[in-house]
């Protein structure tokens, strides 16, 4: 119960980060947060449910694995966008609309 | 197997190497043309010469199948068949040999000797069916076959309009065909000839003569009789020999095969053989009269092939499918000869018209006894082939039907009157042009000379060919046969007065019967504005309305709702990420929501 309103918080913090940053690192960080209340949320659920067998366990460090991966890929992109054109606030970017 | 190796594929291979030979290959190619029908002949030949084939199966496969039905693919041989395949070889042979000089200076040459050997493939595959599906499927390949070799010369408007009609003409007398072979297949549940015939005697009379009736139509549209004869005056278009093979000997005559062919089926059925002797003699007289008014020599021709056919279903119509076999056989090679004697006499004198020649035969003497013996096949003078064939037509008719056989006597003097009209105005008197007329090459004479020899003999064969098909004999009363000659000689009698009289008019009707007949007592112009014009009406109604109005603003319709929704939905698109975001979180929480709200139901 505890996991679970520490998750909801973790995530509600996110989001909040996501929609309220302005500049892409802090975006990015924020997105990461919402990734970890879902593995908090994995991780507890696992325990509650009383499963031995690690495998939900595992899934959760798999999520954190790619957690990792997926900010390298973010992070070199921001570099790359930040290279390019020297920005690195969401509100500058539109290029690609529709 | 080997029947069918050598009358249907080894044509097919022939026509697709002739095809791929080009024009670079042409000369050596047409010459192994020769193979295709000696390959239909050999087949023939071997399954005659086989002890009694009746009904040897070759080859069978199954085809189409649906739930519990198939549609076979299938070929056997039988007495029948083998006799159209030696017709067919005998023709076709002769007809590509012909080809050599009459094409000499064509450019299309590859591709008119490969259609004539799919046509050779399509027409054995025709003769040697077992099942209706095989048959039709060679019916419709002969089809395309006269379509494709009528608009040979696709350049001339003409041409191409005359080979539309000769298909589309033949596609109402196809659809016929297809109906009739839905009713048997209703009754019988199969559409093999034997499966026919044993559940003939279980099927209501009604079905039986519903289904003769169709296939009779679908007959009549092959065999050009009145009404759906309009095609065939037409289709002389195409070069000169391949009137001969397609649209005198062979094809045309196939509509009598499929009346033979599907005998017990027209047996069974008093309404449609008094229906085909009442259209058999109707034409037979009616393009009798036209062709007498004729000018050009090969819509002559064309008339006078109709009017045989009409002998030949007149003959089918009194039950005696032997003679009209016997007739088909003769008149395959009397009319081939004398075709291929009309394209011999356009290739020397530069005309079609009869008006333009005169005097032929001092420049062209082998053409010119080669015609005449073709002639006298035609009108039936004894011992030529035609006199036996005929006579055994009208005699089954006279069986039948005292009344039709007398204006099929009449009919033979009319005929003896164009044909003899024809011959005297083409090659006595004197010249009517300016062109210097020669006489034709070795290898366009060679043909004539055979196909002069079998009008000249053919006839004798007669009650040998009968009995080897298993048909019912008729012998000729003396009394109708002293009326048939004596019509013959009449007409003759009266086409060299008439000459003597006029040399350069020839035969014609009296004032404005004349000019009627010319343009075939306006059955064409009728069946232009009955048929024609009221279907190419509909069809620009069709175009106008349903395709304007409804098909094609269902399409612009929904065109324009995509392009207009998808703009719509473009502007949602601005490009900055954190509006994505907000739209993305408004949404988790819209699906909470609901997901909560439905849970706790």
């Amino acid at each position: 119960m505890i996991a679970l309103g520490l998750s909801c918080a973790v995530f509600a913090l996110g989001l909040y980060g996501v929609l309220s940053r302005r500049d892409l690192i802090g975006v990015l960080v924020s997105v990461e947060l919402m990734l970890g209340a879902g593995g908090i949320l994995l991780a507890a659920a696992g325990a509650a449910s009383g499963a031995t067998s690690g495998a939900v366990q595992s899934i959760a460090l798999m999520v954190l694995l790619l957690a990792a991966a997926e900010a390298a890929v973010g992070l070199s992109l921001l570099l790359a966008l930040h290279r390019r054109s020297g920005r690195t606030r969401v509100d500058e970017l539109s290029e690609v609309s529709g | 197997m080997t029947v069918v190796l050598a009358s249907v594929v080894l044509p097919v291979v022939l026509a697709v190497g002739i095809a791929l030979a080009g024009n670079r290959g042409i000369r050596v190619a047409q010459v192994l043309a020769v193979a295709g029908p000696g390959g239909a002949l050999a087949a023939g030949m071997s399954l005659l010469a086989s002890e009694r084939a009746s009904s040897a199966v070759a080859w069978r496969s199954a085809w189409l199948s649906q739930g519990g039905a198939s549609l076979p693919l299938g070929f056997a041989g039988d007495a029948l068949a083998a006799v159209m395949l030696v017709i067919v070889g005998v023709v076709a042979a002769c007809v590509v040999v012909f080809s050599w000089g009459y094409m000499a200076h064509e450019s299309g040459r590859p591709r008119y000797f490969a259609v004539l050997m799919l046509f050779v493939a399509a027409m054995s595959a025709l003769v040697l069916a077992d099942n209706l599906v095989t048959l039709f499927i060679g019916w419709e390949l002969v089809g395309a076959c006269s379509y494709l070799l009528i608009g040979f010369w696709y350049r001339k408007p003409e041409a191409t309009r005359a080979a539309i009609k000769a298909f589309m003409t033949t596609r109402v007398g196809d659809v016929a065909m297809l109906l009739g072979m839905a009713v048997l297949w209703r009754a019988a549940q199969t559409l093999s000839l034997d499966g026919i015939v044993a559940a003939l005697p279980k099927m209501p009379q009604a079905t039986v003569t519903a289904a003769a009736l169709l296939l009779f139509v679908g007959a009549a549209g092959k065999s050009a009789q009145f009404p759906l004869h309009i095609w065939l005056p037409d289709a002389m278009e195409g070069p000169t020999p391949v009137s001969a093979l397609i649209h005198a000997a062979t094809m045309v005559a196939s509509g009598v095969f499929l009346v033979a062919r599907a005998w017990p089926v027209f047996e069974a059925s008093g309404v449609a053989r008094a229906t085909m002797l009442a259209v058999g003699v109707l034409t037979a007289l009616y393009a009798a009269l036209v062709a007498l008014a004729q000018t050009d020599i090969k819509k002559m021709l064309a008339y006078s092939t109709i009017s045989q056919l009409g002998f030949m279903f007149a003959a089918l119509g009194a039950g005696a499918w032997g003679a009209a076999m016997f007739h088909l056989a003769t008149h395959a090679a009397f009319k081939a000869l004398l075709f291929l004697a009309a394209g011999s006499v356009i290739h020397g004198s530069g005309t079609q018209d009869m008006d333009e020649m005169g005097g032929l035969a001092r420049a062209m003497p082998v053409t010119a006894a080669a015609w005449t013996a073709g002639a006298l096949a035609l009108s039936g003078w004894w011992p030529f082939a035609g006199f036996f064939s005929k006579d055994a037509v009208i005699a089954a008719v006279a069986a039948a039907s005292p009344g039709a056989s007398w204006i099929l006597v009449f009919t033979s003097a009319v005929t003896a009157l164009y044909v003899w009209s024809a011959t005297f105005r083409v090659f006595l008197g004197a010249s009517r042009s300016d062109h210097a007329a020669h006489e034709s090459g070795r290898s366009m004479l060679a043909p004539l000379a055979v196909l002069a020899l079998l009008s000249a003999v053919a006839g004798w064969a007669g009650p040998a060919f009968t009995e080897r098909l298993g048909a019912p004999e008729e012998h000729a009363a003396l009394a109708t046969i002293a009326a048939a000659v004596a019509a013959v000689a009449a007409g003759t009698a009266l086409a060299y007065a008439l000459y003597r009289r006029a040399p350069e008019r020839g035969a014609s009707l009296p004032g404005g019967l004349q000019s009627a007949a010319r343009s075939g007592f306006g059955v064409d112009a009728a069946v232009h504005a009955l048929v024609v014009r009221p279907a190419v009406a509909f069809a620009q109604w069709v175009a106008r309305v349903a395709d304007e109005k409804v098909v094609d603003r269902a399409v612009e319709g929904s065109a324009a709702l995509t392009g207009r929704v998808g703009g719509m939905l473009a502007r949602l698109q601005t490009g900055e990420a954190d509006v994505y975001a907000s739209l993305v979180a408004v949404g988790f929480v819209l699906l909470t929501a609901v997901v909560v709200w439905m849970g706790g139901r």
